[in-house]
């Protein structure tokens, strides 16, 4: 009987690994306009708490194909250029918790496509929309914010940093997260 | 009687599919030394193996009709039975055949082998193939850098003359193999292999990955194109130059649209400022007869097809989606086409 059981176990975990997710090479465009609602500064009139983020599609930052896309990305496109492997460099750190231009996923994909002053180039129309959500999925990763079975857990070079599956949980802070404390 | 005509119907039937098979991709139809030494060995060993096939199978028909025992009384053991001596000679000489048999084939094969890469010539042409996900980056190295040529999946070389050819990987390991010209080698990430390759016939000559590569591993495929020195000396003289300025305005705002689209995220056309190695070098794009990888004959509407949705084709490609309006389309299409 124990031995029928565990075989019934045993085919059962066999089972679940049949499919672990899908893998969208078609991906439809975006419905929401996503530039239009993120708030890239802490200064509004009125004051009060920052409006929430923008409505997101969460795929991308739900499937291991698509975050190791963007992680293939980021070096293709020459992100790495700038900001290294996560380190920053010319440009800032995305593996810590400060923000300029906000953490979320609807900040950073605005970060991507309008471009930044002092330098981060604007991708609009370079990019296509979806690798850009890619891009973004693997940006997170960086520090933490993605479930540990998503996020990459080997590069094919030697990195002198933990994998993205290994990185410690940042909790982001500027304008969309917890605000800096002052010193 | 009926039997023998079929199993003999259907030997020819697999020798004449054999011969008769398309000359695209088959190690039959040799066009180089190389694979002809190839196909003398594997016909040489295809009869060999035929005749001891024959031979067992009369052996085993005999054995299996002779002195049946229709009774079922089981047969004594005899001692030292008559013919005993005979046998045991006969299945002595039958392995010492075997054992001979197999040592000549060994030789033939390492002869074979010495022949196919024992090519040789001074100065000779040199060739690099990386490897991609899921096509082929060629390029004709130059000690002067701008005179360095680099095109994809097409591999130009001059009729009769041995070339060497280099290869490695960008990603995974592939392997590459012309099957008309010569055996596989393997692409390998982070190693360069080196071995010569001849083509006797002019003519195009289908190659395939041969490793398995990725999801589009089976839509991985190449060309040579074997031509006259004199053809292949233009050749390549034109592939170094530059992609010439547009001169039409419907071409020139191609080019446009090529520079502010994700094209230019990931190709190179030599002479805009396109310059990404990601994807294909485009500079002759106009000259190839295939693209993506010899799976689209390159014709203004399978570009476009190719362009717009090259995940409908080749699901998983690295290649993205573009869709973009018709007139821009038109443009780019027009500017492409320009490459020549």
């Amino acid at each position: 009987m124990a031995y029928r059981l565990a075989l019934a176990a045993l085919l059962l975990i066999v089972l679940a690994g049949c499919e672990r997710e899908d893998r969208r090479f078609r991906p439809s465009p975006s419905a929401a306009n996503i530039l239009n609602s993120v708030q890239v500064s802490g200064l509004h009139p009125g004051g009060g708490p920052l409006q929430g983020g923008p409505a997101l599609p969460g795929y991308y930052e739900e499937s291991a194909y698509a975050v190791n896309e963007g992680k293939r990305l980021f070096n293709q496109y020459n992100c790495s250029g700038c900001h290294a492997n996560g380190g920053g460099g010319i440009g800032p750190p995305l593996m810590d918790p400060a923000w300029i231009y906000g953490g979320e996923p609807g900040n950073i994909f605005a970060t991507i496509m309008q471009g930044r002053p002092n330098g981060m180039p604007s991708f609009r129309n370079r990019i296509p929309e979806y690798q850009a959500w890619e891009i973004v999925a693997y940006v997170r990763s960086l520090s933490g914010q993605l479930p540990s079975d998503v996020a990459p857990a080997r590069g094919d070079d030697a990195y002198f940093k933990p994998a993205e599956q290994a990185m410690p949980k940042q909790t982001p802070t500027g304008i969309t997260g917890v605000p800096e404390k002052k010193k | 009687m009926r039997l023998a005509r079929q199993v003999g119907s259907g030997l020819v039937w697999i020798c004449g599919s054999a011969i008769l098979s398309d000359a695209q991709g088959s190690i039959l139809r040799p066009a180089g030394a190389q694979a002809g030494n190839v196909e003398w060995l594997y016909w040489t060993i295809f009869w060999i193996a035929f005749v001891v096939y024959v031979l067992v199978v009369l052996a085993f028909t005999r054995a299996a009709t002779r002195n049946r025992v229709r009774d079922k009384e089981p047969v004594p053991v005899l001692q030292n039975p008559p013919g005993e001596r005979g046998a045991l000679i006969a299945v002595h000489s039958a392995l010492a055949i075997t054992v001979i048999t197999l040592f000549v084939v060994l030789g033939m094969s390492v002869v074979t082998g010495k022949k196919v890469e024992g090519l040789t010539s001074k100065n000779p042409i040199t060739i690099q193939v990386t490897g991609h996900q899921w096509w082929w980056e060629v390029t004709y190295p130059n000690s002067q850098a701008d005179q360095t040529v680099t095109t994809a999946n097409e591999i130009h070389v001059p009729v009769g003359k041995p070339v060497v050819i280099l290869t490695s990987s960008a990603d995974v390991i592939h392997s590459f193999w012309p099957p008309n010209i010569r055996g596989k080698r393997d692409l390998l990430p982070g190693y360069q292999n080196a071995f010569w390759m001849q083509v006797d016939e002019p003519g195009i000559f289908r190659g395939q990955c041969a490793e398995f590569c990725g999801y589009q591993h089976a839509h991985m495929g190449f060309a040579i194109v074997a031509e006259s020195v004199d053809d292949f000396s233009k050749w390549l003289e034109k592939q170094r130059k530059p992609a010439e300025l547009p001169t039409d305005e419907e071409i020139g705002r191609g080019q446009q649209v090529f520079l502010s689209h994700a094209c230019v995220m990931c190709h190179t056309i030599r002479g805009t400022g396109a310059a990404s190695r990601m994807g294909p070098d485009l500079t002759h794009l106009a000259g190839r007869h295939m693209i993506a990888a010899e799976t689209l004959p390159n014709t203004r509407g399978a570009l476009a097809g190719w362009i717009v949705d090259p995940q409908s084709t080749k699901p998983g490609s690295q290649m993205a989606p573009n869709p973009m309006s018709s007139d821009d389309l038109n443009a780019l299409l027009a500017f492409l086409q320009s490459l020549q």
